[in-house]
């Protein structure tokens, strides 16, 4: 008991260490460049003590929960030996927790804002509404294929940056041929791909696939899935504004 | 009180709806495919409960703390009123002005970074994975001076209206010649590191200071010019993670010359 109560109390000192930088960057920006007092000091207060713990529970969940499952369901996968339905297990995570992640959800609106705006939507609510659902799937299915690639390349072995380089060259000249309004679209859905829940699963997906397999090693082999569920949705992305802009 | 319950009852649920498919996909799997009984399964069910618990108090503390004021901060801080003084009249747009719109980026860049629980997740990993040779901070912090590099100069994009592909085919040509360049084990972590900065609380803090900025600025749009932040942020942890492995082997490298001197 008294054990897990000394764990707890580091865990929080730990929490305290983090969160440190980004108040003092608050507090210094409004003290002293903006010279404003701190408004609301009681409900900053409250707030500051629910992101500590937040922050806490969250790293203890991590280890009991989001990491073992990974390793755990790469195991599975890999002593039963079926590559289709490891593979089909990759693109159903990688298209189930995009599909419905709220970030995902807000830039497609946004997109389709810039859309309409562009004139390549017509101005009305169910046109954007069927823009941003399209641009919503296209997202989810990119990712999809990213874990899918991503996977396969840990049982090959084969090296990450080739893929990736390869991809980035893709972008480049993608980009030559895009529809201007989407390009910043496709760039910014690379990053809000992939939430806090879904990172350490799929990393821990990579690592215990690349551990299991004897001639893999896990740092080389076990990471880089993250990178191709990045990537993926800048291509997809252009892709489909190009298509829609050949289609309308 | 109950206004501050009842946004933790909503994250709270928001929370289980993040979560939800993602258990569905696993259990599924597990019963219909594998067909094993998970081990240590109480244990799992009661991290999953710690991570969506967490993470609604998380969120929810952002949100009533830290999120209202970098909002109104990012908009007071990109305000002519601000920038140039109250009264006066400038014509165009010099990026000079703007300092202190860098330098708040790349402080929250760097902080928020920190912050951010992926990363701490892919840092413990890492540092599992590795033996001990990646370290937790030195992981993070090159991570964050890559976002707070890139963030700042995302900002200065905005600022001069210069076009965001060019600045991102220069990274990525940087990016390719640091790979041919760099030991194979960091390679795949400096990739990753990309995508797991920008998450929780780094978008919507970086997202409001560039649509704070493009509404300010005359002859930027917030829709067309406001995006491409995020990219920024992706990009340069990349090159600021494989340059301090790049870093750490040189400075090895010249301790040992300088060791076997002696």
């Amino acid at each position: 008991m008294q054990t897990n109560i000394i764990r707890f109390l580091r865990l929080i000192v730990g929490s305290i260490r983090d969160l440190a930088p980004i108040v003092a960057v608050v507090a210094f920006f409004q003290l002293v460049v903006l010279q404003q007092p701190i408004p609301d000091l009681g409900n900053i207060l409250v707030g500051v003590v629910f992101v500590l713990l937040g922050l806490t529970l969250f790293i203890q969940g991590l280890e009991m929960g989001l990491f073992p499952v990974g390793e755990t369901m790469a195991n599975a996968f890999a002593r039963k030996g079926s590559l289709f339905w490891l593979l089909a297990f990759a693109f159903a995570l990688g298209f189930g927790t995009t599909a419905a992640e709220p970030a995902l959800i807000a830039v497609a609106a946004e997109a389709a804002e810039v859309a309409a705006a562009a004139g390549v939507v017509a101005d009305s609510k169910d046109a954007q509404d069927t823009y941003a659902f399209s641009l919503r799937l296209t997202v989810a299915i990119s990712v999809g294929i990213a874990l899918v690639i991503g996977v396969f390349r840990i049982l090959k072995g084969w090296p990450v940056h080739y893929l990736i380089i390869g991809g980035y060259v893709l972008v480049v000249a993608m980009t030559m041929i895009a529809p201007n309004e989407i390009i910043g679209i496709a760039y910014d859905s690379g990053g809000v791909t992939t939430s806090t829940i879904t990172v350490p699963l799929v990393t821990a997906l990579g690592v215990g696939l690349a551990q299991t397999i004897r001639e893999r090693n896990p740092l080389i082999d076990g990471f880089g899935l993250i990178a191709f569920a990045s990537l993926t949705p800048m291509i997809f992305v252009m892709a489909f504004g190009i298509l829609w802009d050949l289609a309308g | 009180m109950l206004d501050l319950l009842l946004h933790l009852f909503w994250t709270g649920l928001g929370t289980v709806r993040d979560v939800l498919p993602i258990v569905l996909v696993i259990f599924g799997f597990q019963y219909l495919i594998i067909r094993r009984p998970i081990a240590n399964l109480r244990r799992i069910v009661i991290g999953f409960v710690y991570v969506v618990i967490g993470l609604t108090f998380f969120l929810v503390g952002l949100e009533q703390a830290l999120f209202p004021l970098g909002e109104l901060m990012a908009a007071q801080l990109t305000d002519p009123a601000f920038i140039h003084g109250a009264g006066a009249v400038v014509e165009g747009v010099r990026w000079q002005d703007y300092y202190w719109v860098y330098i708040f980026a790349a402080a929250i860049g760097f902080s928020a970074t920190i912050a951010e629980p992926a990363l701490i997740a892919v840092a413990i990993k890492a540092n599992q994975v590795s033996g001990g040779a990646i370290g937790v901070w030195g992981l993070r912090i090159s991570v964050a001076i890559g976002v707070a590099v890139g963030i700042s100069l995302g900002v200065f994009r905005i600022v001069t209206g210069t076009p965001l592909h060019w600045y991102i085919m220069v990274g990525y040509i940087v990016v390719i010649i640091q790979t041919a360049r760099s030991q194979r084990t960091i390679i795949p972590l400096a990739y990753d590191s990309g995508g797991v900065t920008t998450s929780t609380v780094t978008v919507p803090l970086v997202t409001a200071l560039g649509l704070g900025l493009a509404t300010a600025i005359p002859g930027r749009s917030p829709l067309l010019d406001g995006f491409g932040l995020i990219a920024f942020a992706s990009l340069f942890p990349m090159i600021s993670v494989m340059g301090y492995a790049q870093l750490a082997a040189w400075w090895q490298r010249r301790a040992k010359v300088h060791g076997s001197e002696e």
